[in-house]
């Protein structure tokens, strides 16, 4: 658990970074701390590793004021993921990834051992330890940094923009990866964005912050987008907040009916699915026998939003619902999915 | 033809034996330039390596050393030896280990300066004391900088040794002397090109030690720098 | 300090040190400013054709191991003037002045982004229109740090030519050590030292009215 009793930080050149922060990181949860540039996110994160040290107020981890840690002996139990990873271009991937356990003392052998399996851990092959940071793509170095910073397996993890300079299908990859590796790992993590998706993307809670170093909100993302506190936080928030919040609305009250569905494209004056051998979903066929691409696909047990993006994107009318293995288990209508939401707000 | 006259200089048996031989001056000139460079970097290296590190003092320092730069050999080499009364070794050996700090100090603290601040910041953040940092991350990503700044030290060092000749040390200066003198070009140039093969030699041995200490990491990143820049030109072309 | 007051009480001295300091100052700033025209032609050359940019550097790594002393007597005996001509140490100190600034040049002209250059042209300009009004500014900082440190190595390196019997202050040390004399070698190092800082204020003064647009980023 990390906490921020009143703590505020003002720089040496007057300004005020971090107001009166009052918050608490619950142990085992990915806390975002989003915001508009300036806002003193990073300010607040860097304080509790003491790369910043407050003006006034207290921050504790598990309990224990930071301020009475030697900052390295602080850091060497926790984790420190930066944009742009940081990795140092000196040393091999594998000796990168090795830094907090040689640090801490373990021998070299155990050491290069424990990288190798968080190199598996990040989903990056063994024979990339080899190389040098210079020879793998930003993705990569992200995985890197984000295994360095397990390598002694801290029970905190503090991410500063760590995927902001990745490209969008990629930094997607790498927030789905985050979240499997938390599901695994039950870390304290707080990841610090500027990026409202992602943040209501990867958070169980998010603190957004405003201009000035002000806590405006701190609430899971659901109530963030359903309930913005204020107008800072509608706007940013943003437009499409009603449908974006549909990500926290159970699906399960949508009744999925059946269909036809056929191997092959004829004309038959309506509308019918095209499947394959294993019934995974390949388009439709038109009344007149053309085939049309589909529109996306609803697996059954996500968000209502998912459900509602295949009814609408799809050319029938008819969105499509898969199992979990991809193969056609129904369809929805927008109509039905439209009356549970309604029935959600009664 | 004056280099055919210098060629014939070189190979006089007459300059290969004796006090003032051509061997005998080669290792003079040399052991000053070592010494030179090996006093300059004892000052030079650990003070860029604690104000690169620290942070502290660093416009000041490079500053005054840059201006360090604008002292002339000669002017220090005269001053200091009638200074001293005549003691020819350390006058000339203070005045080119002046002449060599400041591209040593300079290629230190740049070379700290210039690693990358989220290198350093993550290096902080994972728990490195200052030592560790400074030794283990700051250190060796300097080293291609600070290589550079003693190789334009011993370049500077080795041709301005011959102006040491002028308070009575036999070093390669002597023949450019002693030529111009008696208007005897074959030796001046002859004297030249000694000067210059021997810096060019120590020069390479130089690069060679780089290839040596710098991490393969870092050598690996700077041809990467070098091939992937005409690929991001060629494809501006293309959008454009 | 006694002595330094004595020998420049001397108004013989304080007019012969006049004329001195006049030639170490055209000694060296003739061939700094012959340099920059020389060093943008040739960084421009470099940037269009790879061979030339070859042909340099490895002519400037040759050149600079050539001691000065060498150079001043050497260039003479090469081109035929006279050993005690003002113009060796011109054409020395210009030739390691172009070949100390030609490559950072070169470099600074190839470093203009490729989309202030695009844009350039996109908005008409003609190329040499372009290159005289946006490249070369571009390039200003850079060539100003070159000529910084050139003026400050040609200041040092005219002294140099005393050796030779080209004037400039210089002779100010080859005197006090025929002399015995301290007196004139202190005097020579200070003027030496004062005329490059000087020279040195003024190139940043010239560098800032060039390039006002980077006053928000200097301290």
């Amino acid at each position: 658990m990390i906490e921020f009793r009143g703590v505020t930080k003002r720089f040496d050149d007057g300004t005020i970074a971090v107001n009166g922060l009052d918050l608490v990181v619950e142990a085992g949860t990915i806390t975002v701390f989003v915001g508009p540039s300036g806002c003193g996110k990073t300010t607040s994160l860097r304080m509790v590793n003491r790369m910043i040290d407050p003006t006034e107020g207290t921050v504790l981890v598990d309990g224990k004021d930071v301020l009475t840690v030697d900052p390295p002996k602080l850091r060497l139990g926790i984790g420190y993921v930066i944009q742009q990873a940081g990795l140092f271009p000196h040393r091999t991937v594998l000796d990168n990834v090795a830094t907090v356990p040689l640090l801490s003392g373990w021998s070299k052998a155990k050491a290069r051992s424990r990288a190798a399996e968080l190199l598996e851990l990040v989903g990056l092959p063994a024979e990339l330890g080899k190389r040098y940071p210079v020879q793998l793509s930003g993705g990569q170095q992200q995985r890197v940094g984000v295994a360095r910073a397990l390598a002694a397996d801290p029970p905190v993890l503090l991410m500063d923009e760590p995927f902001s300079a990745v490209d969008p299908v990629v930094r997607e990859g790498l927030q789905d990866e985050l979240l499997r590796l938390q599901a695994e790992l039950d870390k304290t993590i707080v990841f610090v964005t500027h990026d409202i998706d992602e943040a209501v993307r990867i958070g169980e809670k998010v603190a957004v912050f405003r201009e000035g170093g002000i806590l405006a909100q701190y609430a899971p993302p659901a109530e963030l987008l359903v309930r913005p506190a204020d107008d800072f936080v509608a706007s940013f928030v943003g437009k499409d907040r009603g449908y974006r919040s549909l990500s926290f609305v159970d699906a399960s009250g949508v009744e999925v009916l059946p269909a036809e569905t056929v191997r092959a494209p004829a004309a038959s004056g309506g509308w019918q699915l095209l499947v394959d051998a294993e019934r995974r979903p390949q388009g439709w066929s038109g009344p007149d026998g053309t085939v049309v691409p589909g529109g996306s696909l609803y697996e059954q047990g996500g968000a209502i939003r998912g459900a509602l993006d295949a009814a609408l994107s799809s050319p029938s009318g008819l969105g499509v619902v898969v199992d979990t293995d991809g193969r056609f288990a129904g369809v929805v209508e927008a109509h039905q999915v439209l009356d549970v939401i309604e029935s959600h707000r009664g | 033809m004056i280099f055919a006259d210098a060629i014939a200089w070189l190979l006089d048996p007459v300059n290969w034996s004796g006090a003032k031989s051509i061997p005998v001056r080669v290792g003079v000139h040399l052991l000053y330039c070592l010494g030179a460079v090996l006093g300059a970097s004892l000052i030079a290296v650990p003070l860029g390596l604690y104000i690169g590190h620290t942070g502290r003092g660093g416009v000041l320092l490079v500053g005054s050393s840059n201006a360090l730069r604008a002292l002339p050999t000669l002017g220090l080499v005269t001053f200091l030896y009638l200074v001293m009364n005549g003691v020819q070794t350390v006058s000339v050996l203070i005045a080119l280990v002046v002449l060599a700090v400041p591209p040593i100090l300079a290629g230190t603290y740049a070379g700290i300066q210039d690693v990358d601040r989220g290198v350093v910041d993550a290096a902080r953040g994972m728990g490195m004391t200052g030592s560790q940092r400074l030794w283990r991350v700051e250190l060796p990503n300097a080293l291609p900088l600070l290589v550079g700044g003693l190789r334009n030290a011993t370049l500077q060092v080795v041709a301005t040794a011959s102006v040491a000749a002028y308070v009575g040390i036999e070093t390669l200066g002597r023949p450019l002397l002693d030529g111009l003198r008696v208007l005897d070009y074959a030796q001046v140039v002859g004297g030249a090109v000694l000067i210059a093969l021997l810096a060019v030699g120590l020069d390479l041995l130089l690069a060679l030690a780089g290839k040596l200490v710098i991490p393969r990491g870092l050598r690996l990143a700077a041809e990467t720098r070098r091939r992937v820049k005409p690929v991001e030109e060629a494809e501006v072309v293309d959008v454009v | 300090m006694g002595d330094i007051a004595k020998y420049l009480g001397d108004a013989g001295t304080r007019s012969a040190l006049l004329t001195m300091l006049l030639d170490h100052i055209y000694l060296s700033l003739v061939p700094l400013v012959i340099s920059v025209v020389l060093a943008v032609v040739l960084g421009l050359a470099c940037h269009r054709f790879r061979w030339v940019n070859t042909v340099l550097v490895s002519v400037s790594n040759v050149l600079y191991t050539i001691p000065s002393l060498a150079l001043f007597v050497i260039i003479p005996a090469v081109i035929g003037t006279s050993v005690l001509a003002p113009v060796n140490v011109v054409i020395a100190l210009t030739l390691y002045t172009t070949t100390l600034l030609v490559r950072p040049v070169a470099e600074a002209l190839a470093a203009v982004p490729d989309h202030v250059r695009a844009a350039a042209t996109a908005m008409g300009f003609r190329p040499w229109r372009r290159f005289l009004t946006v490249e070369l500014p571009l390039a200003v900082p850079v060539l100003a740090a070159g000529v910084r440190v050139g003026s400050v190595s040609n200041i040092s390196l005219v002294s140099v030519g005393a050796l030779i019997g080209t004037g400039g202050l210089g002779v100010l040390f080859t005197d006090g050590f025929r002399q015995r004399y301290l007196a004139p070698i202190i005097v020579g190092i200070v003027l030496t030292m004062v005329l490059a800082l000087v020279v040195d204020l003024i190139l940043v003064v010239l560098r800032n009215a060039l390039t006002p647009w980077t006053k928000a980023g200097r301290s």
